[in-house]
């Protein structure tokens, strides 16, 4: 990258907003998936809408890949540098811009925390539902891009059920709004297409958010179970007796002794834990609570406990959001894995995870968001043992095999990034990607947008003839025109 | 256009002669007629017709039960009907899972009495249910009132398969409830107005079937108090199913609301909701009234504003924010200015409703212009659904905002011939 365009950054951002030296690079080498690493030429943290879109017209006019990042949370790789481009940090762009309780609506700059939006409304009594493991410290805009999940989307849907509208610079640098404040503006849904993209679309510079009214009254069950089959088997009779609880969500034995190092929050030494939420009015709550306690004992549940203040409610989350850190308690290293299967495919999936894991010579911890089939399995390796990092790699991607054959996902909430890029096809026939990504065509015809994410390979769009240009992917043979 | 005896050969080759036959009169779209109606048996028999269709050059109007299809701006051109109704199957309800698979020509009452045999329901209240299809509801962005508590289509489906005219059928989404991988195409189908692909199946997530449900009315003096209840209670603990607001040109509107709990729940929400608007009626002489077993019949309002024998009613759908809805009905204030002029409305809690104007049609279009130019200007819009064939010119869709030009990028890449209901959709897509 030539000294006038590093210049013309600094024009833009300010040299504060500049950053290229090497030692300072190494922060952004990687998100939150950290066995995939590239160095990017420069980071530039644009503070205005104005500068992301200056920012993104230079990359334009000089064909340069540019990689959007908030917190850097991400579990896919999202956010990984791309070689010989630069990352546009949204980090300073965190205000909240406006709070319109009549409405419902939260109107934020991408860089805002999740629980930040939470914070802000919730001496009202509203919340923001989507609740990321991660959520004190990802970023809006970060959410936008993954489609975010968490425990509460089980009752109350996903982060493209809480944006409402997108202020997006394309990556032409040219400004459009998808979606606003009122619902089903006239045209094409392209908000629902935006949201979940992976940074491969454009960069959300603000986002008007849906938040919900808190409900009257929130109970979290706590049940012990022998094994995880039998915690399946209760789950399956809470959702087939009508219920829609707020979470559901379950632990193995080796979670939970890891939680337990971690964060003490005195979970019951047992074989499969399963963590129910109520919400609602509290004589509906009360007499439901009752039923899903009896369907528990009938699936010969050992211990039910309920959570009886604040207090031991928040102890009980703090187990289960920190199950993933928690694994270093317990292992050196180990990969967070996230696939999705229909609920009923459960012990079967469980069975072959536990035959996998024997095979491999690897312990498997568990955590799901059994609600939704929405399975964590932790594949715990050492680092230091030769061999035992690929092995982990190859196991993990065999539980993702398992998922695609029991006929769910290859993910449910942590993107597919760079991580699980060639999985794709494994889930989607060519013509169901050529097809997405013809679609990617329309927004960025020069893959300039986080290029390398998401598809296997990705197609160039043969723009006008006479403009022909070699894309830089398309010299390294990592990408073909069609 | 299809004088060329091998085109209908050809396509006559890929359905079979039983699924394609000549136009009827009744089956011109906002006037303009087309000359053949085929029904594909298959999906790949659907793809294969759009292909061959598209590279002669010959529009394709994609079609379902028909009861939606004076939406929208009447075709450029209407070359054949691509009709959805022999692919009407349910492929597989998964009922411990959650989900359903199901062709795009299944009618919603025909999905839903299959889903309620097992407790289930796709939480979707879609017009004229006995004939509208899954594609057509989907296509049109069809809601009811169930989208405050459930959203609507798009938050429901899962899953699609789409037809595009270069006949590839593309699948995006999955069978499962989350899920993140690939684009979300399932969203961009839904309410494209067929303009991108035809939609041959789909999945979604499911609900649970209500056993114990109570609607509970109310009236407000004025749309400045009703306004002021509307608040009060979406800031409440109440958790309504569903909640709009009947009103017309002559009188107070009226609310309703759905509650689906259990019978103990029921009782503690219709009290809480009965304590609620006495202290919002506190102050004013006159009491709130309120009925407490309204019966759900009421919630059919939305549809019967469609059934007028008034031949020159307009049907429009408006979104606003929900605080700004007293002002928006104040707009209204032009269409009962005379005697033969008045409006009647159903409003969802969510800020979209739905209205029927009665005018003199000499100045209709005048006063929508004005009327839809105060809804844009409030971040609204204002789209027209039915009209009299008169008012046939007046856009449908008013502005579709910055993202224009990237709508036709998307028309483009997925429809260049634009064979797929040429001209329908928003800014002449």
């Amino acid at each position: 990258m030539e000294a006038r365009i590093f210049q013309e950054f600094r024009d833009i951002v300010g040299p504060r907003g500049l950053i290229t030296s090497l030692e300072d690079l190494r922060t952004y080498e990687c998100d939150g998936l950290t066995n995939f690493r590239v160095l990017p030429r420069a980071v530039l943290l644009p503070s205005t809408t104005e500068q992301v879109q200056s920012v993104v017209r230079v990359c334009h006019r000089e064909r340069i890949p540019f990689v959007a990042r908030g917190s850097g949370t991400g579990l896919s790789g999202g956010a990984l540098p791309v070689e010989n481009g630069i990352v546009i940090s949204l980090a300073k762009m965190n205000r909240i811009l406006e709070v319109d309780l009549p409405n419902a609506r939260v109107v934020v700059e991408p860089g805002v925390i999740n629980l930040d939006v939470t914070c802000r409304v919730l001496p009202q009594e509203y919340f923001y539902a989507p609740d990321p493991s991660s959520q004190s410290v990802c970023s809006i805009g970060g959410n936008v891009a993954e489609n975010s999940g968490g425990a509460h989307c089980l009752k109350y849907g996903f982060t493209t059920t809480h944006v409402l509208g997108l202020e997006v610079v394309l990556p032409d640098g040219s400004l459009v709004h998808l979606g606003g404040k009122c619902l089903d503006a006239p045209g094409y849904d392209l908000l629902g297409v935006f949201v979940g993209s992976e940074g491969t679309l454009g960069i959300a510079t603000k986002i008007t958010l849906r938040v919900v009214k808190r409900p009257e009254c929130t109970r979290t069950l706590l049940a012990a179970f022998p094994g995880t089959n039998e915690a399946g088997a209760a789950v399956s009779g809470i959702i087939a007796a009508g219920m829609l609880p707020a979470a559901i969500e379950m632990m193995d034995n080796l979670a939970i002794q890891a939680a337990e190092a971690a964060v003490h929050p005195n979970y019951p030494d047992c074989g499969g834990l399963l963590l129910v939420e109520l919400d609602g009015p509290v004589a509906e709550v009360a007499e439901l609570m009752q039923s899903v306690e009896a369907i528990c004992r009938e699936n010969a549940a050992t211990e039910i406990r309920l959570a009886r203040t604040d207090h031991e409610r928040l102890l009980v989350w703090k187990g289960r959001k920190a199950a993933f850190a928690a694994m270093g308690r317990i292992s050196p290293n180990y990969i967070v894995q996230d696939g999705v299967i229909p609920r009923t495919a459960l012990p079967h999936v469980m069975t072959e995870i536990t035959r996998l894991s024997r095979e491999a010579g690897l312990r498997v911890a568990n955590v799901f968001h059994a609600g939704d089939g929405n399975l964590h399995p932790l594949v715990l390796y050492d680092r230091q043992i030769a061999g035992q990092e690929q092995a982990a790699e190859a196991l993990s991607y065999k539980i993702l095999e398992l998922c695609l054959a029991a006929g769910g996902s290859i993910t449910g909430e942590h993107g597919v990034g760079e991580e699980k890029k060639r999985m794709m096809s494994k889930m989607f026939s060519e013509p169901d990607l050529d097809t997405m990504q013809r679609v990617r065509c329309a927004f960025d015809p020069l893959l300039l947008s986080n290029p390398t994410k998401v598809f296997p390979t990705p197609r160039l769009c043969g723009e006008k003839p006479g403009e022909y240009v070699p894309h830089p992917l398309e010299i390294s043979g990592i990408a073909e025109r069609f | 256009m299809l004088e060329t005896n091998t085109i209908l050969e050809e396509l006559t080759a890929i359905v079979g002669p039983a699924n394609l036959r000549a136009a009827a009169r009744e089956d011109a779209v906002c006037g303009v007629a087309p000359q053949f109606i085929v029904e594909p048996q298959t999906e790949q028999h659907l793809a294969a017709v759009l292909s061959r269709v598209s590279a002669a050059g010959i529009a394709a109007i994609p079609r379902g039960g028909g009861t939606k299809l004076d939406w929208g701006n009447p075709p450029k051109r209407a070359g054949i009907i691509l009709s959805t109704a022999r692919l009407n199957h349910i492929v597989e309800h998964a009922w411990a899972d959650l989900t359903v698979t199901v062709e795009a020509g299944c009618t919603l009452h025909s999905l839903q009495s299959t889903l309620a045999k097992r407790g289930q329901r796709l939480a979707f209240d879609g017009l004229w249910p006995e004939r509208a299809t899954i594609g057509g509801a989907l296509s049109t962005n069809d809601s009811g009132s169930l989208r405050l508590r459930f959203g609507a289509l798009r938050d429901l489906i899962i899953g699609v398969t789409l037809a595009l005219p270069d006949g590839t059928l593309a699948s995006s989404g999955g069978k499962v409830v989350k899920n993140v991988a690939g684009y979300d195409l399932p969203k961009l189908a839904a309410g494209a107005f067929g303009t991108l692909g035809v939609i041959t199946r789909a999945v979604f997530r499911l609900h649970p079937l209500c056993r114990t449900t109570r609607t509970v009315t109310f009236t407000s003096a004025s749309w400045g108090d009703m306004q002021q209840k509307l608040h009060a209670i979406q800031d409440s603990k109440l958790a309504h199913s569903g909640f709009q607001i009947r009103g017309h040109s002559g009188g107070p509107p009226h609310a309703d609301l759905l509650f689906e709990a259990t019978e103990s729940g029921l009782a503690a929400q219709t009290e809480l909701l009965q304590k609620l608007l006495l202290s919002e009626s506190r102050g004013s002489s006159i009491p709130p009234s309120i009925f407490v077993d309204s019966s759900p019949q009421i919630w059919q309002a939305r549809q019967n504003l469609f059934s007028t024998r008034q031949k020159e009613s307009v049907i429009a759908r408006f979104s606003v924010l929900p605080s700004d809805l007293a002002k928006a009905m104040r707009w209204l204030d032009p269409f009962h200015s005379s005697s033969h002029a008045n409006w009647q409305a159903v409003v969802q809690a969510t800020g979209i409703g739905f209205l029927r104007l009665d005018a003199d049609p000499s100045e209709l279009p005048a006063q929508i212009f004005a009327l839809r130019e105060q809804f844009e200007r409030a971040a609204g819009s204002l789209v027209l659904l039915r009209r009299p064939e008169s008012l046939g010119s007046l856009d449908a869709w008013g502005n579709p905002g910055d993202a224009l030009p990237l709508m036709r990028a998307v028309k483009l890449r997925l429809d260049p011939q634009s064979t797929l209901n040429p001209g329908r959709f928003v800014g002449g897509i």
